[in-house]
C-alpha cells in the first residue's frame, strides 16, 4: 500500500531520523533538488546510513537520485541500491532511453551485490513536457518501472505557465499521465501540494487527484499526510461493498452459477479485481467489515 | 507626606532597615532583561549586608552577578521557581551550602501568604509609577505588560520598595499594585533591557516534526470532549505549543466555538484567539511579547490578575482550578508520566516548574507536548532524574510517535482511539526512542542535595543532587 510519499531532504538529519514516524506509507530521501552541490557527497552518505542504521518501520523507501544527465547519479546508485530501497526515482525522466539508461546500471549494480534483477524498482519522474508526451514509453520502457509520477513545479516552468492552486495548468499532463500508467499497468502518482498551511486545499487536490485515478500523491509536509492517506483510503463503504462482492462470487461458484449480480448490476472481472484489490488494502490498514466493529 | 520618592536606592535600603539574615523579594516580569535585581543587589553588597535570602519569581541568565554575591555570602539562600542555565549550573555544582527551594508559580504566593516564606523588603520593578507609588507594567519604555508576580510580595513584605524609570505625576490611573502597599518610591534610569523584556515577536516552530506533533495535540483537545463553548485554555511560548494553539484557533473558528477565557503567561497568538472571538477573555499574569503588552494595556477584556489569583493553592480558588486543558513541555517523561523541567540530561538545573505543576494539577486536561528524543537522548524514560510535576496531574503525553495517555484515563483513551489517533503505550514510546538512541546510561550524583523541589502544597516532591566534577 503506498498511499502517501513524504519527501526528506537528504541533508537535514532530524528529518532523516524522525520520517518514520510522520505517518506516510513511502518516504523519498531526496538526493537532488533539496541538496545543493556543495553537500551531494554528505547527503549522499546521511541517507545511505539512516537506510544502513535506522530502523524505518513499516516505510517503505524510496530515493530520488540525481538525473542522468548530472556526474552524481552513478554514485547515488553505487552507494543507496546496497541498502535495498524499494524504490529508485528517477527525476527529468524525458524519453525510454532515460530509462533504459538507468536500468542497464541498475542492473549492472545488481550483477555486483550478486542478487536479481528488479530486485530494486523505478518511478520515473516526469516533470518535462516532452516527458509528459512520452509518458506511456517511459511507464513501459521495462518491467522494472513500478509507477511513475508527476511533478508539476518543474513541468509548469518548461510549459511556460504558473503553477496555481487549482491546477487547471496541468490538468493535461494529470489526465495523460493516468491513462499512460494504466495503460502499461503501473501506478501513477501526484505532484505535492506545495502550500504548506492550507489544510483545505491540500484535501480538494488530493480528493481531484483521486477522482481522476492517480494511485497517490506525494507530500513535502508532514502534516498533509493524513489527509493524503485518508483520501486514497478506500471508504467504509468502499470496504463493505468489495467483501459483498468477494462473498457473490463464493455463493455463485458454490451453486454453479455462471453470471453473477449484486444490487441488480452484474459483476465483471474488473470489479472482482477492484474488490480484492480494496480488501488487501483494507487489510493492511487494519480494517474490516463495518460488521467487525459491532 | 508629598511623595515617597527617596534620593537613591541606597537612601531606600536604608530606610526599610534591611539587616543581614533576612530576606528580600525580586518578581520577574523583566526577564532576561531585568536590571533590577542586580543593582539592589550591588547595592546591598556595597553597604555591607550578609546572609541574605533571595526570593525571586524566577532568575534568568542576566542574572549571573548572584554568584558573585554567593561567593561572598551576600547571598545564602534563594528561593525561587525557575532558574536558567548560568545559574542553574553553578548551583548544581555546589556553590551554595544551603540548597535552592523550588517552588511553583501557585506555590510561592501561598506559602509567601502563609507566613512560611515571609518577605522582609520587596522590591518592584515598575515600568510606570507615580511618587505615592501606584505603579503598572502598561507604560513606559520598559512597559512588560502584567505585574501579576509582584502583588503578592507587595502585598505582604514588611517593606515595600518600587523603582521605576518612568515616573508620572500622581496619580497614575489603571495601577497594577496601589500605593497602599507601597512605603518607597526610587527613580533610576533604565529598569531593564527593551530586548531582553519581551521578545519582539514569538513565533510558531517550522520544524515539521513539531508541526506533527502540534497538530496532533490540536487534534486530543478536538476529540477530548472539552472543546465546546466555555472552553478554557493555557499554553506555554515554546514553539510547538504555538503551533498546537494555532491549529486549535483554526478548529474552534471553523466550528464555531467560543470559549471563555486563556490564561498564563500570555502571546500574541493568544491575543490573537481572543480577538478573533475565540475566548470571551485573558486572565494573564505575565506578557511573553509586545502584542501581548499593547493588548492587556487597550483591550479591557484582557486582563491582568494576580499569582495568587492564577493559581495558588490555597486561595479560595485559582484560574487553574477553571482551566479545561494546558499545554505544556517537558525534557523527560516517564512511564509513570512524571515530568522533569528541572534539569538537563546531565543532571544540570536549566528550568523550573513555573506554572507547570500548578496548571497540571488544575487542569481537567493536561497535556505535555515532546519529541520521542532530542538530540542523542530520548525524552521518555524509566524514571526521571527529578520530578517537577507528578504523573498523576498529566493526561496525555504527545509526540511525533504517537499519542500515550495516562491509564488513570480510560475514558479519554477511548475517545482519542475512536477519532483514529495514533494511540500507543508511553512504555511503547520508550521503546521506539532507544531503537534510536540506545538506553542512555543513568547519569553521575552527587551525595549532597543542591536544590530541593517543592510541590505548591508545601510538601518536598524531590531533591536535586549536585552533578560531581568530572
Amino acid at each position: 500500500m503506498r498511499r502517501s510519499m513524504l519527501f526528506i531532504p537528504g541533508n537535514t538529519p532530524n528529518l532523516l531520523i524522525n520520517g518514520a514516524y510522520l505517518g506516510a506509507d513511502a518516504l523519498i530521501f531526496d538526493l537532488e533538488d533539496a541538496v545543493s552541490p556543495d553537500e551531494k557527497d554528505s547527503a549522499r552518505n546521511l541517507v545511505r546510513n539512516t537506510m544502513k542504521y535506522m530502523d524505518l518501520r513499516r516505510c517503505e523507501v524510496i530515493v530520488r537520485i540525481n538525473s542522468i544527465d548530472t556526474d552524481y547519479w552513478k554514485k547515488d546508485l553505487d552507494a543507496i541500491m546496497p541498502q535495498k530501497p524499494h524504490l529508485i526515482m528517477l527525476p527529468k525522466s524525458g524519453c525510454a532511453q532515460d530509462i533504459l539508461t538507468a536500468d542497464a546500471y541498475m542492473t549492472e549494480v545488481e550483477q555486483r551485490l550478486g542478487w536479481e534483477k528488479n530486485t530494486v524498482r523505478l518511478m520515473p519522474l516526469i516533470e518535462t513536457a516532452l516527458g509528459v508526451e512520452n509518458a506511456f514509453a517511459i511507464a513501459s520502457a521495462s518491467p522494472r518501472v513500478a509507477a511513475i509520477f508527476l511533478g508539476a513545479e518543474d513541468l509548469t516552468a518548461d510549459l511556460r505557465c504558473k503553477r496555481t492552486k487549482g491546477g487547471n495548468e496541468i490538468d493535461y499532463a494529470r489526465g495523460r499521465m493516468v491513462v499512460a500508467a494504466r495503460a502499461a499497468n503501473v501506478d501513477v502518482y501526484d505532484t505535492p501540494f506545495t502550500d504548506v498551511n492550507d489544510d483545505e486545499g491540500i484535501r480538494v487536490d488530493a480528493e481531484y487527484a483521486k477522482s481522476l485515478g492517480f494511485t497517490g500523491k506525494a507530500s513535502i509536509s508532514p502534516r498533509h499526510v493524513g489527509v493524503i492517506n485518508e483520501v486514497f483510503s478506500p471508504s467504509q463503504k468502499d470496504i463493505d461493498y468489495a467483501y459483498e462482492v468477494m462473498e457473490a462470487i463464493r455463493l455463485a461458484h458454490e451453486q454453479g452459477r455462471g453470471a453473477i449480480a449484486l444490487h441488480g448490476k452484474m459483476i465483471d472481472a474488473p470489479i472482482v479485481a477492484r474488490a480484492q484489490q480494496t480488501i488487501a488494502m483494507a487489510e493492511e490498514m487494519g480494517v474490516g467489515k463495518a460488521a467487525d466493529h459491532e | 507626606m508629598n511623595n515617597k520618592v527617596v534620593s537613591s536606592l541606597r537612601e531606600a535600603i536604608e530606610l526599610t532597615g534591611l539587616k543581614s539574615g533576612m530576606t528580600v523579594s525580586f518578581h520577574h516580569h523583566l526577564r532576561n532583561g531585568d536590571y533590577v535585581l542586580n543593582m539592589v543587589m550591588a547595592e546591598i553588597a556595597r553597604m555591607g549586608i550578609r546572609d541574605l535570602t533571595v526570593n525571586a519569581s524566577s532568575l534568568f541568565d542576566i542574572h549571573a552577578p548572584l554568584l558573585q554575591h554567593i561567593e561572598n555570602h551576600v547571598v545564602t539562600k534563594i528561593q525561587t521557581d525557575y532558574m536558567s542555565g548560568v545559574l542553574g549550573k553553578a548551583i548544581s555544582r555546589g556553590i551554595m551550602e544551603t540548597p535552592v527551594e523550588f517552588r511553583t508559580h501557585g506555590g510561592r504566593p501561598s506559602d509567601i501568604e502563609l507566613g512560611r516564606t515571609p518577605i522582609d523588603v520587596a522590591f518592584i520593578a515598575a515600568p510606570a509609577a507615580d511618587g505615592m507609588g501606584n505603579c503598572s507594567g502598561k507604560y513606559g519604555k520598559s512597559a512588560c505588560g502584567s505585574l501579576g508576580y509582584a502583588y503578592p510580595d507587595a502585598m505582604n513584605a514588611k517593606k515595600v520598595v518600587v523603582i521605576t524609570d518612568n515616573l508620572v505625576p500622581y496619580p497614575l490611573l489603571d495601577w497594577s499594585i496601589p500605593e497602599t502597599y507601597v512605603d518607597y518610591v526610587v527613580t533610576v534610569d533604565a529598569i531593564g533591557d527593551p530586548n531582553g523584556i519581551v521578545s519582539g515577536t514569538t513565533k510558531i516552530t517550522r520544524d515539521p516534526v513539531g508541526l506533527v506533533m502540534a497538530d496532533r495535540a490540536a487534534q486530543v483537545i478536538r476529540h477530548s470532549g472539552l472543546l465546546k463553548d466555555g472552553f478554557s485554555f493555557q499554553t506555554g511560548a515554546g514553539g510547538a505549543s504555538l503551533a498546537a494553539a494555532k491549529f486549535l484557533k483554526d478548529i474552534m473558528l471553523k466550528e464555531n466555538i467560543h470559549g471563555s477565557f486563556g490564561s498564563g503567561g500570555i502571546t500574541g497568538y493568544m491575543v490573537d484567539m481572543l480577538n478573533e472571538g475565540c475566548f470571551q477573555s485573558l486572565m494573564d499574569v505575565q506578557c511573553f511579547d509586545l502584542k501581548a503588552v499593547e493588548s492587556i494595556r487597550t483591550n479591557p477584556r484582557h486582563q491582568e490578575i494576580s499569582a495568587s489569583h492564577y493559581a495558588s493553592p490555597s486561595a479560595r480558588s485559582a484560574v487553574v482550578d477553571s482551566l479545561d486543558v494546558v499545554i505544556l513541555g517537558a525534557t523527560e517523561v516517564d512511564t509513570d508520566f512524571n515530568v522533569n523541567v528541572h534539569t538537563d540530561s546531565n543532571g544540570y538545573i536549566m528550568g523550573g516548574s513555573g506554572g507547570h505543576s500548578d496548571t497540571a494539577a488544575g487542569a481537567r486536561l493536561s497535556m505535555i507536548i515532546a519529541p520521542l528524543f532530542r538530540a542523542r537522548l530520548p525524552i521518555v524514560t524509566d524514571r526521571v532524574n527529578c520530578i517537577s510535576t507528578p504523573g498523576r496531574d498529566i493526561d496525555v503525553l504527545v509526540t511525533q510517535a504517537g499519542i500515550a495517555v495516562n491509564p488513570k484515563d480510560a475514558e479519554l483513551r477511548q475517545r482519542l482511539v475512536d477519532a483514529g489517533l495514533p494511540i500507543v503505550d508511553i512504555h511503547e514510546l520508550k521503546e521506539l526512542a532507544e531503537r534510536t538512541t540506545g538506553a542512555p546510561t543513568h547519569i553521575a550524583k552527587g551525595d549532597r542535595v543542591v536544590a530541593n523541589v517543592i510541590y505548591r502544597d508545601g510538601t518536598l516532591l524531590d531533591t536535586i543532587r549536585n552533578v560531581p566534577a568530572k
